[in-house]
């Protein structure tokens, strides 16, 4: 083995303290939630216990969480093929230059950089205006997108700039239809960046808070109620809440990740040997 | 059917659904948050009559111009850090990682924080800086204060500590992305002319990520100078910035006063955005 640098020392131990600063805090909370029932929100551990965690399922102890992680929960897959949906559409659409196509281009620009809490007010006003009551299924889907999609699309062009066209081409010559070509041909090339796009569909929905904040109505998301209980719970319930919802993300993230590694195995297996002289 | 194989036409069709979302939830909330900027309000009601009144107060007062500067203060600390943490690991991932799984599990590492709750990220910031926290303990223990040090939370420090912490991945991973596209003869062509490892660094490989700290800087910049609820938190309330002067107004109902200053704060976030995009173009970059 080559001899290495210092320098690739002094930035391999850099690189570990980042990360100690990136997930050094999560851990803290994860090991100060099994805090025994006498101890308080920071070191020492007064014994180690489950007894937050049972606190969590006592309903009237913290509020409507299961209830708040339901909502998540299903606005996060209602963006999240939403997302995906319309990423592709979108991506589809940008292939080819069209009238208006660089406006629309710097319109998601724009949703990416226009701070959350203008969408959310905004939201808010229109829905207040025309007597429409805000509800997280509708005024709170809306505002999510304008964050998730453009997520979404950047990834869709990430992938199209990258997509080989004589595939299509080749579609095309044999007889296939507009929508064959699609269904048959492009799909199934640019799936695996679709769970890329599921991937943050979801995660960034189920986390969000300044775009649901003035949008979600009486019932609360999951990231609202735990704002809330911050302002209110002094005890470390409020840590085993988040590492049980730190623990789901990882999970979904995870899922994801197989997914992806998975499918790109299953495309290795039983690709095909073509331009390979075989 | 004709009409469908016209590149207009079937480009509109199929962004249509994205077009839809965003006129509905992007375009149309910021036209009514600048009509309603111009209307009125008493302790119960809106009244949309136009006035400049909204304005007027903004602009007339002293708190205005220097939450402002607060705002720009923690943007431009955040960025420099997140800039200067962000390139260094961006780097290590991209030249001194060679394998290439170990580049792509440590690249996802760094990024899986980014698809968890950064409330939670907030809070877990507490056992750590609190008063009896664990940075507080091991400084009693190593001698270096003598009693808990008071500025770790609630205070400016924290405000960008947590900043740096939840916003230094959207540095690394488009630096990170620019800097695997270089091509790497031009790294060998600079060794091979005696150039040492930190001038091919400074000389080479820096110049070539401007697109990728460019595209960063845009979303650590808006990141930052949108945000409301990092600040509040982090300061315990006792420190602000533009975003917690609208959600102050929106709590106390004040609708045209919040967005006046919404309105405001866009206008100055999109102009330091058309000043960072003059330094790229973005459709090349994807």
């Amino acid at each position: 083995m080559e001899r290495r640098s210092t320098g690739f020392w002094l930035l391999t131990i850099f690189f570990g303290l980042f990360l100690l600063f990136l997930y050094g805090p999560t851990i803290t909370i994860g090991i100060l939630s099994f805090q025994g029932p006498g101890g308080g929100l920071t070191f020492p551990m007064q014994g180690a216990s489950l007894h937050w965690f049972r606190d969590l399922f006592r309903e009237q102890a913290v509020g409507d969480i299961w209830g708040a992680f339901r909502r998540s929960f299903a606005l996060g897959l209602m963006v999240m093929v939403t997302t995906v949906i319309v990423s592709v559409m979108g991506g589809l659409a940008f292939r080819k230059r069209f009238a208006g196509s660089g406006i629309l281009f710097y319109l998601i620009i724009a949703s990416l950089v226009i701070p959350s809490i203008l969408v959310s007010l905004g939201v808010g006003l229109i829905f207040n205006q025309f007597g429409l009551r805000v509800h997280w299924a509708s005024s709170g889907f809306g505002s999510q997108l304008t964050w998730t999609l453009p997520f979404g699309l950047l990834i869709m062009f990430a992938v199209f700039n990258r997509f080989d066209k004589s595939y299509e081409e080749a579609a095309r010559d044999q007889g296939a239809s507009a929508w064959q070509t699609i269904r048959f041909v492009v799909l199934p090339i640019i799936a695996p960046s679709l769970i890329g796009v599921g991937l943050f569909g979801f995660t960034l929905s189920y986390d969000e808070f300044a775009r649901t904040l003035l949008t979600a109505g009486s019932y609360n998301t999951l990231p609202l109620e735990i704002y809330g209980m911050t302002t209110n719970v002094t005890t470390p319930v409020i840590y085993a809440l988040g590492t049980l919802t730190t623990a789901f993300s990882l999970l979904i993230i995870g899922a994801f990740l197989l997914a992806a590694w998975a499918g790109a195995k299953r495309r290795a297996r039983l690709g095909s040997d073509a331009g390979k002289g075989v | 059917m004709q009409i469908l194989k016209n590149r207009h036409v079937a480009g509109w069709l199929q962004a249509a659904p994205l077009t839809l979302v965003l006129a509905a939830f992007l375009v149309l909330p910021i036209a009514t948050i600048v009509t309603v900027s111009f209307w009125q309000a008493t302790e119960f009601s809106i009244i949309p009559a136009f006035s400049l009144e909204n304005y007027r107060f903004l602009f007339g007062s002293s708190v205005t111009g220097r939450v402002f500067l607060a705002t720009f203060r923690y943007a431009f600390l955040t960025w420099a850090l997140t800039l200067a943490i962000g390139f260094t690991v961006a780097y290590y991932l991209a030249f001194h990682v060679r394998s290439q799984s170990w580049q792509i599990a440590l690249f996802l590492l760094c990024t899986i924080p980014f698809w968890t709750s950064n409330i939670i990220r907030m809070i877990s910031w507490i056992p750590f800086l609190g008063r009896n926290g664990i940075a507080n303990q091991m400084l009693i223990s190593w001698g270096v204060v003598d009693e808990p040090v008071e500025w770790l939370l609630y205070s400016d420090f924290s405000v960008i500590l947590a900043f740096v912490h939840l916003y230094t991945l959207f540095m690394v991973v488009p630096i990170f992305n620019t800097m695997m596209r270089i091509d790497r003869s031009l790294v060998e062509a600079a060794y091979d002319n005696g150039a040492s490892g930190w001038q091919t660094l400074i000389h080479v490989i820096l110049p070539l990520c401007k697109p990728g700290i460019m595209i960063g800087t845009i979303f650590v910049v808006t990141l930052v100078m949108g945000d409301f609820i990092t600040v509040r938190f982090m300061s315990g309330s006792q420190r602000a910035n533009v975003g917690r002067l609208i959600s102050n107004d929106i709590s106390l109902l004040q609708y045209p006063s919040a967005a006046a200053t919404a309105v405001v704060l866009l206008c100055t976030v999109l102009l330091t955005i058309a000043i960072l995009l003059r330094f790229v173009d973005i459709r090349k970059e994807l």
